[in-house]
C-alpha cells in the first residue's frame, strides 16, 4: 500500500502540470489533445520504471522520480552566447537552432541559411499551424505506449524542432540544434523533442546536442523520431554534455523504409545519469544502419544504452558500435537485442560493446540478445570488457613515455575507433580534443 | 656505462636472478647467451624497468647513476633502449605518432627542442631505410598486423629514432628467417658507435655471425658462469650448454 501511495506521489506533479498544459490550445490543439492525452494516461498506468523492470534492473530512477520540479520553461533564464559556445561548431555554417530550458531562443539561433528543399520549424509553431508533416510523423513513431518517459515527453513535451527534407533534396549543410537547460536553485524538467523527416532519395546531417548551465538538479525528458525515406541519407549525430546535476533519459525512435541509410551517432560526455534508447524499425529491404556509440564515466555517473534492432524485412544490414571508459565509480549498462523477423532472410546483424575499465570500483553491464526468426541470417553480438593493458603500458614507458602520457595515449586509442566513424569533420575533431583534455582527470584508481 | 653487481631478480615470489655481475664499457657490444630459463629475459625486463620483476638484491649502475632508481621512462630519457623479444600491439594508435610522442617526452627531458610533425617525420624517413622498413607502415598502429619480421624490424627502427647509448636487444633473431636476420643484423651494426653499447641476448649462435661481439657470456641458472671472446658463441654452438651446465653445478 504504502508502495502504492508513493508512486502517486512521485505522478501527482506531472498529472497536475497536464491539466493545466491541456486547457492551452496552443501547445495541445484539438488535432493534437488526443494524441497527448493518450500518452499522459499511459504515464500514469506506467509509472517510473523501478529495478524490477527487465529494462532498468541496473539502473535506479528513484531520484528522477522523487527530485521536486518545476517545468523548466516556465524559468525566464539569461543564456548568453558565451554560455552556449562551447557546445557549438561553428565551422558548420548552416541553421542554428537553441532551446533554452525546451524554448526556441531566436537570438541565439540562425535559420537565415536554410538550403534548399529543407524546412526547418520550430515545432510549437508546426503544431498549432496543423502542418502535415506533424500530422502525419509526429508521435507515429515513438513507442509511448510501451514506455513511461517516451510517454510522458509526449503529453508534456512544449517545443523542439522538425526538420523536413523533400523528396530528392540533398543539402550539404549540417544542421545544428542545441538543447540547454539552466537549472537554477529549484530542480527543473525539460521535454525537448525532435522530429527528422527525410523524404525519398534525400539526405540530411543534423548535430543534436545537450548540455546545460546552472548548479541546480535537472531532469532531461528528450524523444527524437527519425523517418528514413525510401532511399534516403541520414546522419545523425547526438552529443551529451549533461552536468553532474543533470539526470537525461532519451530516446531515439526510427523507422527506415527501402535502401535506406542511416548513420547514427550517441556520444555521451557527461551527467549524473545518462540513459538512452534506441529503437531501429528496419521496415523495408536494404537498409543500412549504423548504431555508434561513445561514453566516458567518472565519479558516480552512469551511462546506459538499450538498442533493439529490428529487421523486419530481407537484405538488410545493421552495425552496432558501442565503446565506453569507465573511471572511478563510474557505471556503465548495455543491452542490445537484434530482433530478424520471420522472412527478414539475408540479414546481416552485427552488435560490438567494448568497455574499458580504469578502476576496481566502476562497472559495466553488458547483456546482447537475439531473437531470430529467419533460417537465412548472419548476427554476431561480441562484448568486451578489459583493463589497460599493463604490457602495453611498459611499452610505451620503455620508449620514454611518462605513465600518465602512455596511459592517456591507450584510453585515446581505446575510443579513437568510435571517434574515426564521425562523419562530420568539426564534430569529430572537438570532441577529440575535449576527450583529451579530460584524459588526465580520468584517474585510474584501485580499491 | 653499466655496472652490474650481485643483481638477484624474482618474478611471483620465483628468484631467477642469482647474484649477477656484467660491466659493459662504452661502445663495447656484449652477447648473453644461456639455456631456456636461465634468466636472459628476465635480466633485459629487469634493466628495462618493468614492475612485475622484483630486484632482491644487488644494483646496478649507469653512467655512475642508479638505474633500479629510475621508471622504466626515466631510463630510456637516460638513454637505455630496450628491444623486445615480444613487440606489443597497440591498436588505435599510429607508429609515427607513438613515435614522435616518445622522441619528443626524451628531448624535453634533455631540454631540447620538440620535434613538429614535418621535421619528425624527416628524421624518420632517414631511419626507416636503415632496416629497410616500408615507410608505409609509420601510418599503420604500432606492430597491428605486422608480421613476425616487421615487428622486430620496427624495434630496430625505434632504436635508430631514438639514438640510446645502451641498447639491449632481447632475442631480436628469434623467428626470423635468414633475410630478415641479415636486414635487422644489417641495421644494429649500423648504430654501433663508440659511445654506443650493446646488450644482445640470444639463444642461437647464427645471430653472432652477423652482428659480432666483444665479449660472450653464458648465463646458467640466473649467474653469468663464463665469459669470453666471440669464439666462446662458436664453442657453445658445437657442444651445447651442459658442458658449463656441469661445471657450475659440480662448482656448487
Amino acid at each position: 500500500m504504502i508502495e502504492v501511495q508513493e508512486q502517486q506521489n512521485q505522478l501527482t506533479p506531472y498529472i497536475d502540470q497536464f491539466e493545466r498544459f491541456e486547457q492551452d490550445s496552443e501547445l495541445s490543439p484539438a488535432h493534437f489533445l488526443p494524441i497527448r492525452k493518450a500518452a499522459i494516461a499511459r504515464f500514469a498506468e506506467l509509472g517510473f520504471p523501478t529495478n524490477r523492470d527487465e529494462d532498468w534492473r541496473f539502473t535506479n530512477v528513484a531520484p528522477i522520480a522523487n527530485m521536486v520540479t518545476s517545468p523548466a520553461s516556465q524559468r525566464t533564464a539569461e543564456v548568453s552566447p558565451s554560455d552556449v559556445s562551447p557546445f557549438l561548431y561553428p565551422e558548420l555554417d548552416g541553421p542554428l537552432l537553441v532551446f533554452v530550458n525546451g524554448r526556441y531562443c531566436a537570438s541565439l539561433s540562425h535559420t537565415q541559411s536554410m538550403p534548399d528543399g529543407v524546412r526547418v520549424l520550430n515545432l510549437a509553431e508546426a503544431i498549432s499551424a496543423g502542418d502535415p508533416v506533424i500530422e502525419e510523423h509526429l508521435a507515429r513513431h515513438a513507442c509511448y505506449q510501451d514506455r513511461a518517459f517516451a510517454a510522458l515527453n509526449t503529453a508534456l513535451f512544449e517545443d523542439g524542432v522538425v526538420v523536413h527534407v523533400s523528396k530528392g533534396a540533398t543539402p550539404d549543410k549540417t544542421i545544428q540544434v542545441l538543447f540547454i537547460t539552466s537549472p537554477e536553485s529549484v530542480a527543473t524538467v525539460a521535454y525537448p523533442r525532435v522530429l527528422v523527416v527525410a523524404d525519398e532519395s534525400s539526405q540530411v546531417s543534423i548535430v543534436e546536442s545537450y548540455a546545460s548551465v546552472g548548479p541546480g538538479d535537472y531532469f532531461v525528458n528528450s524523444v527524437t523520431e527519425v523517418v528514413a525515406g525510401a532511399n534516403a541519407t541520414v546522419d545523425i549525430c547526438r552529443v551529451e554534455h549533461e552536468g553532474d546535476n543533470g539526470f537525461h533519459i532519451g530516446s531515439l525512435h526510427l523507422h527506415q523504409y527501402r535502401s535506406s541509410r542511416v548513420q547514427y551517432h550517441l556520444m555521451s560526455l557527461g551527467g549524473r545519469l545518462i540513459s538512452h534508447d534506441v529503437y531501429a524499425l528496419l521496415d523495408g529491404e536494404g537498409i543500412d544502419c549504423s548504431l555508434n556509440g561513445f561514453y566516458v564515466v567518472e565519479g558516480k555517473q552512469q551511462v546506459d544504452n538499450h538498442l533493439w534492432v529490428d529487421h523486419a524485412k530481407p537484405h538488410c544490414d545493421s552495425r552496432e558500435f558501442f565503446k565506453g571508459v569507465l573511471a572511478d565509480q563510474g557505471r556503465g549498462v548495455f543491452c542490445g537485442r537484434i530482433i530478424v523477423r520471420e522472412g527478414a532472410q539475408k540479414t546481416d546483424a552485427k552488435q560490438t560493446n567494448q568497455s574499458l575499465l580504469l578502476s576496481d570500483r566502476a562497472q559495466i553491464e553488458s547483456n546482447p540478445q537475439l531473437e531470430i526468426f529467419a533460417d537465412d541470417v548472419k548476427c554476431t553480438h561480441g562484448a568486451t570488457i578489459g583493463q589497460i593493458s599493463e604490457e602495453s603500458m611498459f611499452y610505451l614507458q620503455s620508449r620514454g613515455l611518462s605513465k600518465a602520457a602512455a596511459r592517456n595515449m591507450l584510453v585515446y586509442a581505446f575510443a579513437a575507433e568510435v571517434m574515426a566513424t564521425l562523419k562530420i569533420l568539426p564534430v569529430k575533431t572537438k570532441l577529440e580534443a575535449e576527450l583529451f583534455s579530460r584524459l588526465p582527470r580520468l584517474e585510474t584508481t584501485s580499491a | 656505462m653499466l655496472e652490474i653487481r650481485n643483481l638477484h631478480a624474482s618474478v611471483e615470489g620465483k628468484e631467477i636472478l642469482k647474484g649477477l655481475n656484467l660491466s659493459i664499457k662504452a661502445g663495447e657490444v656484449h652477447s648473453i647467451m644461456g639455456p631456456n630459463g636461465s634468466g636472459k629475459s628476465t635480466l633485459a625486463q629487469v634493466l628495462a624497468g618493468h614492475e612485475a620483476y622484483e630486484v632482491t638484491e644487488g644494483e646496478v649502475l649507469y653512467n655512475g647513476k642508479d638505474l633500479l632508481d629510475m621508471e622504466s621512462d626515466v631510463r630510456a630519457c637516460e638513454g637505455v633502449f630496450l628491444a623486445f623479444q615480444y613487440p606489443v600491439e597497440i591498436p588505435g594508435v599510429s607508429t609515427n605518432y607513438f613515435l614522435r610522442a616518445a622522441m619528443n617526452s626524451i628531448r624535453k627531458y634533455r631540454g631540447e627542442e620538440e620535434l613538429d610533425a614535418i621535421d619528425f617525420l624527416q628524421v624518420v624517413k632517414e631511419k626507416t631505410k636503415i632496416v629497410e622498413m616500408d615507410e608505409g607502415l609509420l601510418q599503420r598502429n604500432v606492430n597491428e598486423g605486422f608480421s613476425g619480421g616487421e615487428k622486430k624490424r620496427n624495434e630496430i627502427f625505434q632504436m635508430a629514432v631514438l639514438e640510446p647509448s645502451l641498447a639491449i636487444l632481447d632475442e631480436t633473431d628469434s623467428g626470423l628467417d635468414i633475410d630478415a636476420l641479415k636486414i635487422v643484423a644489417g641495421g644494429v651494426n649500423q648504430l654501433r658507435r663508440p659511445d654506443r653499447s650493446m646488450l644482445v641476448i640470444t639463444h642461437y649462435q647464427r645471430l653472432l655471425d652477423f652482428i659480432v661481439p666483444d665479449f660472450v657470456h653464458v648465463l646458467v641458472d640466473g649467474r653469468i658462469e663464463k665469459t669470453g671472446g666471440k669464439e666462446l658463441a662458436l664453442e657453445l654452438e658445437d657442444k651445447g650448454y651442459s658442458w658449463i651446465e656441469g661445471a657450475a653445478s659440480t662448482a656448487v
